[in-house]
């Protein structure tokens, strides 16, 4: 089912905002998205729509913070910063990553059987 | 704790809706034209910049749509979605909603109301302390009423100490009548209730008084200062719920008494050991007062934790036959037996059948309501289904189909369960108090919490049973026809009807098995009515009379006859007698064998005794086979005489004539003087047992019930009757006058009660049956207006058209009919032990109760008929 695909990706995209928020502080939605798409080269193509379903997620679990501002231009808008309880998620987050990454690493790089 | 922050927060969102919507809005706007900017500054035209940004958003309302799912509690709100359109819709359609309703308030209610019954009766622990502990101890025999289910006191306290499988064993006096104490001091004395228990029996069943004490030991022996605990009833309307009366003083029955107690109110002995009796006061049984009365005591134990009842009945088997009756006299041989129940059993056992088949009873009317409403729903759906298709066409998938039909069923049922629950409180509330019903526990009857939990239970299972089956039907439907079946007659509405008629067919059948069982049971009611009780209840009426003899016989002849004299003069009074014991009522047994004859164990049988004046028999309604009454010439010192029944004659000298023979009771002689018609003693329901009727003048009664046999209604007796009696006796308390109708209608309330209750439920089952034959006769009559319409245009005539419609009715009836009887005939047998005087495939019920459905079968299809047969073809062609 696309759902457990979904649940995946969601995870996913929550961490590389928390990430983003981490390392460009301040930032409002249009923003990470952007910001997002340029770091992954544009490998992930983001319904950047779908960045406010995650961004209301990390809200209501404490780990980011909004207000409202107002940009360069005059536009107001909705600038997300990451908390305190955010970096520890992200910390914990990135742990795990990097651990199912280097895992996931090894596993692939198993030699097939026929070349025994 | 990110867990609970996260669900607050969802919560504060789904109440603050229209502010993050907002906010939402205004943060995808700004997003938008961020990048129409960044687009414009890399060059391309307004248009182009728009278009490409609204690309690289994706779908605005989507993304909204999974920001809201996010973030608040999409399940409530497609809850409450489905709530607000469940209401409209069944606000819409008012008179369907209202049947609905009723339907399941009536099919829930009965439900509740009779699982509220079993709950009491059945599934609830009595209540008392570690009520599984709780043993009766019977005698194995029961042919002797109470006598042979008790044990005297010797033997009682010699089981006390010599058992290793009781903590303690009590027992209680079982031959009180009631009204057997006056309580003087305040006017005209006020007959009483008393019972005497023995000194640990409160102990026993770990009942603490509300105020004041129990009795101590000293207060149980001989020469005490006499003692009483209050039953909270009598105390709280006897004495205003005074706690000072705890250590005061009270005159019973001419001596004082002190109260040393009041009992709480949850114990009430009646319910539990004698069903319909109420008991006011409790007094210490002394034990050395009724040594030598021989069988008195009704015993009940408390088992060591961990003994089972079948461990202390192995005991108990070898410990009983050496019992002693009176240590005094160690070569009278008891022979005692016992026979252990659970306290459980004891009080509910009997009832154990009536009460499920009475729980199947209810189970089969919420079917039928199931299947109703099912049928209902149906016929709505056809209506609705153009509805779905659209709905489904707009998006909305086969589960979210499912659902909105579920909360529509849940919402009914839900309306229909708080309707039921009304009922069963006002219902319950009503049986609780009708204490004429001599069920146990059923003063306790109420709608508590276990109940409250059933009822949600059945009004879901309920919702899920009728909800479903048109609910997949309708949801399967093929979305293409759905849109086109608008014309009458096309295939989607026949589908519609066959499962209709297969409803309808199977609530017929439901309903028969209902009727065909009510009509059993009924027709056994009917046989019981029919019983020969020996004795003519009809206008004729009993009064406790209060006299003091001093125990001296000849002054106590001169007393009755003088009592007699007196109400036999009052106008309206054919006949006048007095008994100790009234059949139907207190019994106790002696022994009785004809003199000069050896018997063999178990050849003679414990029997009834009643100690009576001259003229009892004649005044109740007795017949004198043989021989003849007693005279007031039967006098102490002259020959002692007996009167048996037909039972005793018949065993003692079977194929002699008894009159003038020897019998020997209680180590005596006595001249048979009279055989009269057996008289069912103890239960309307078992033929009568051995009898024997002795005279008041040679023997001591317990007791004088005053028996008058009247012209007049016995109501109408009741002042003169009494103010005679206080001419003669100031002291005679106000008891009361009753007729012997209500010893016999006491005596048949449990089955009275079953009867009336299952014959309600098959009322109501029927009703449904001809509701849901009506409904669909009635909608394919609709259905095929045009069709009857052409057809009465080529010439079918209005009788022809009428015939067709109650053929088809008839065809279902039958259908259901066959299946119901059969189903019946196979299960019938289930009630058989109910059943008085009757088959269980007894012929003439069946046969009745299938005439019954076939009729109102009938009477469903004729109104739908008729309707058929007026249609005019002209206006029924034209419109459409």
């Amino acid at each position: 089912m696309s759902e457990s695909k979904l649940d995946l990706l969601q995870g996913t995209l929550d961490l590389m905002v928390l990430q983003t928020l981490a390392t460009l502080g301040s930032q409002h939605g249009y923003g990470i998205a952007r910001r997002i798409e340029q770091v992954s080269g544009d490998e992930v193509l983001l319904n950047q729509g779908t960045i406010y379903a995650s961004l209301v997620r990390l809200q209501q679990r404490g780990w980011i913070s909004a207000a409202w501002g107002t940009s360069d231009n005059n536009r107001k808008a909705k600038y997300y910063s990451i908390t305190k309880g955010g970096r520890k998620q992200l910390a914990k987050d990135a742990a795990y990553w990097h651990r199912l990454a280097s895992v996931m690493g090894r596993v692939l790089a198993m030699p097939m059987e026929e070349e025994l | 704790m990110g867990t609970i922050r996260e669900m607050l927060n969802r919560v504060w969102s789904f109440f603050h809706k229209q502010q993050r919507d907002a906010e939402l809005n205004a943060e995808v706007q700004t997003h938008i034209e961020f990048a129409v900017e960044e687009n414009m500054r890399r060059g391309m035209t307004p248009e182009e910049a728009r278009r490409k940004a609204l690309i690289r958003v994706g779908g605005v309302q989507q993304a909204k749509e999974q920001q809201r799912e996010n973030r608040g509690l999409s399940w409530l709100d497609i809850l409450l979605q489905d709530l607000r359109y469940a209401l409209r819709t069944l606000r819409r359609d008012r008179s369907f909603t209202l049947i609905a309703v009723v339907i399941l308030g009536l099919g829930i209610g009965a439900n509740v109301v009779v699982f509220s019954v079993v709950n009491t009766v059945l599934l609830r622990p009595l209540p008392f302390h570690d009520p599984q502990q709780l043993v009766r101890i019977l005698g194995a025999g029961t042919e002797g009423g109470e006598s042979t289910a008790t044990y005297s006191a010797d033997a009682m306290q010699e089981f006390q100490q010599r058992n290793h499988t009781f903590q303690k064993v009590t027992g209680y006096y079982a031959f009180s009548s009631s009204d057997n104490y006056k309580l003087e001091g305040n006017g005209q004395p006020l007959p009483v209730t008393g019972l005497m228990v023995a000194d640990n029996f409160f102990e026993t069943l770990a009942i603490q008084p509300t105020l004041g004490r129990l009795f101590t030991p000293e207060e149980c022996l001989k020469n005490s200062r006499p003692v009483t605990l209050l039953s909270y009833a009598f105390w709280k309307h006897q004495f205003d719920a005074n706690p000072k009366i705890v250590g005061q003083t009270i005159r019973l029955s001419g001596s004082p008494v002190t109260v040393v107690g009041v009992l709480p109110e949850t114990f009430d002995f009646g319910s539990v050991f004698s069903p319909g009796a109420k008991v006011d006061i409790y007094t210490p049984v002394i034990m050395d007062n009724i040594r030598h009365q021989g069988n008195t005591m009704a015993l009940v134990g408390r088992l060591k934790p961990g003994v089972t009842l079948a461990q202390a009945q192995s005991e108990a088997d070898i410990l009983f036959p050496k019992l002693d009756a009176d240590v005094t006299h160690p070569e009278w041989k008891a022979e005692y037996t016992t026979r252990f129940f659970s306290l459980k059993d004891y009080v509910s056992g009997k009832l154990r059948r009536s009460l499920l088949v009475l729980w199947g009873a209810v189970g089969l009317i919420l079917l039928i309501v199931c299947v109703n409403l099912s049928n209902l729903l149906l016929a709505r759906s056809a209506a609705r289904g153009k509805e779905f298709a659209l709905r489904s066409a707009l998006g909305a998938g086969r589960a979210r189909l499912i659902r909105q039909l579920l909360t529509e069923s849940l919402v009914l049922s839900g309306a229909g369960a708080l309707l039921g629950l009304a009922i069963a409180f006002a219902v319950t509330t009503w049986l609780a108090h009708q204490g004429s019903i001599a069920l146990p526990l059923l003063g306790s009857v109420r709608v508590d919490g276990t109940a409250l939990a059933w009822t949600v239970l059945i009004a879901v299972l309920t919702a899920g049973i009728f909800g479903l089956t048109p609910g997949l039907k309708m949801s399967s439907n093929n979305l293409q026809d759905a849109l086109k079946d608008g014309g009458h007659g096309t295939s989607e509405g026949r589908k519609h009807e066959r499962m209709r008629s297969i409803l309808v067919i199977s609530e017929v059948a439901l309903a028969c098995v209902l009727l065909v069982g009510a009509g059993l049971l009924l027709h056994s009611f009917l046989r019981v009515l029919d019983v020969d009780l020996g004795f003519q209840p009809s206008r004729a009426a009993a009064i406790q009379v209060d006299y003091d003899d001093h125990g001296n016989q000849e002054l106590r002849s001169t007393l009755w006859q003088n009592i007699l004299a007196r109400v036999k003069a009052i106008p309206g009074v054919e006949n006048a007698g007095i008994t100790d014991n009234l059949p139907l009522s207190r019994n106790r047994s002696w022994g009785i064998s004809a003199k000069g004859k050896d018997y063999r164990k178990g050849e003679l049988q414990a029997t009834f005794v009643y100690i009576v004046s001259p003229g009892y028999l004649n005044s109740i309604g007795m017949q004198l086979v043989k021989g003849r009454d007693f005279t007031w010439d039967d006098t102490p010192t002259g020959q002692k005489v007996v009167i048996i029944n037909e039972t005793v004659a018949k065993r003692l000298w079977p194929g002699e004539d008894p009159i003038g023979r020897i019998a020997q009771t209680g180590g005596r002689d006595m001249v048979v003087v009279g055989v009269i018609a057996d008289v069912r003693e103890s239960n309307v329901e078992d033929t009568g047992g051995w009898e024997m009727f002795l005279p008041a003048t040679q023997q001591g009664p317990d007791g004088a019930q005053l028996v008058v046999r009247t012209k007049l209604p016995p109501e109408a007796l009741a002042p003169s009757v009494m103010s005679t009696l206080r001419q003669i006796n100031p002291n005679q308390p106000a008891t009361e006058f009753k007729p012997l109708q209500l010893l016999v209608d006491h005596a048949l309330s449990p089955r009275r009660f079953f009867v009336m209750l299952v014959s309600i439920f098959a009322v109501l089952g029927l009703l449904l049956a001809a509701l849901g034959i009506y409904g669909v006769i009635s909608y394919s009559v609709t259905q095929k207006t045009q069709e009857i319409g052409i057809r009465m245009a080529l010439g079918a005539t209005q009788a022809k058209v009428q015939l067709g419609v109650i053929t088809k009715t008839l065809r279902l009836a039958l259908l259901g009919i066959v299946i119901g009887t059969a189903t019946s005939f196979g299960a019938s047998h289930l009630i058989a032990a109910l059943l008085f005087g009757t088959a269980p495939t007894d012929l003439a019920t069946f046969a009745g109760m299938i005439a019954v459905l076939v009729a109102v079968a009938l009477a469903a299809g004729y109104i739908p008929a008729r309707r058929a047969s007026r249609i005019d073809p002209t206006i029924a062609l034209r419109g459409n």
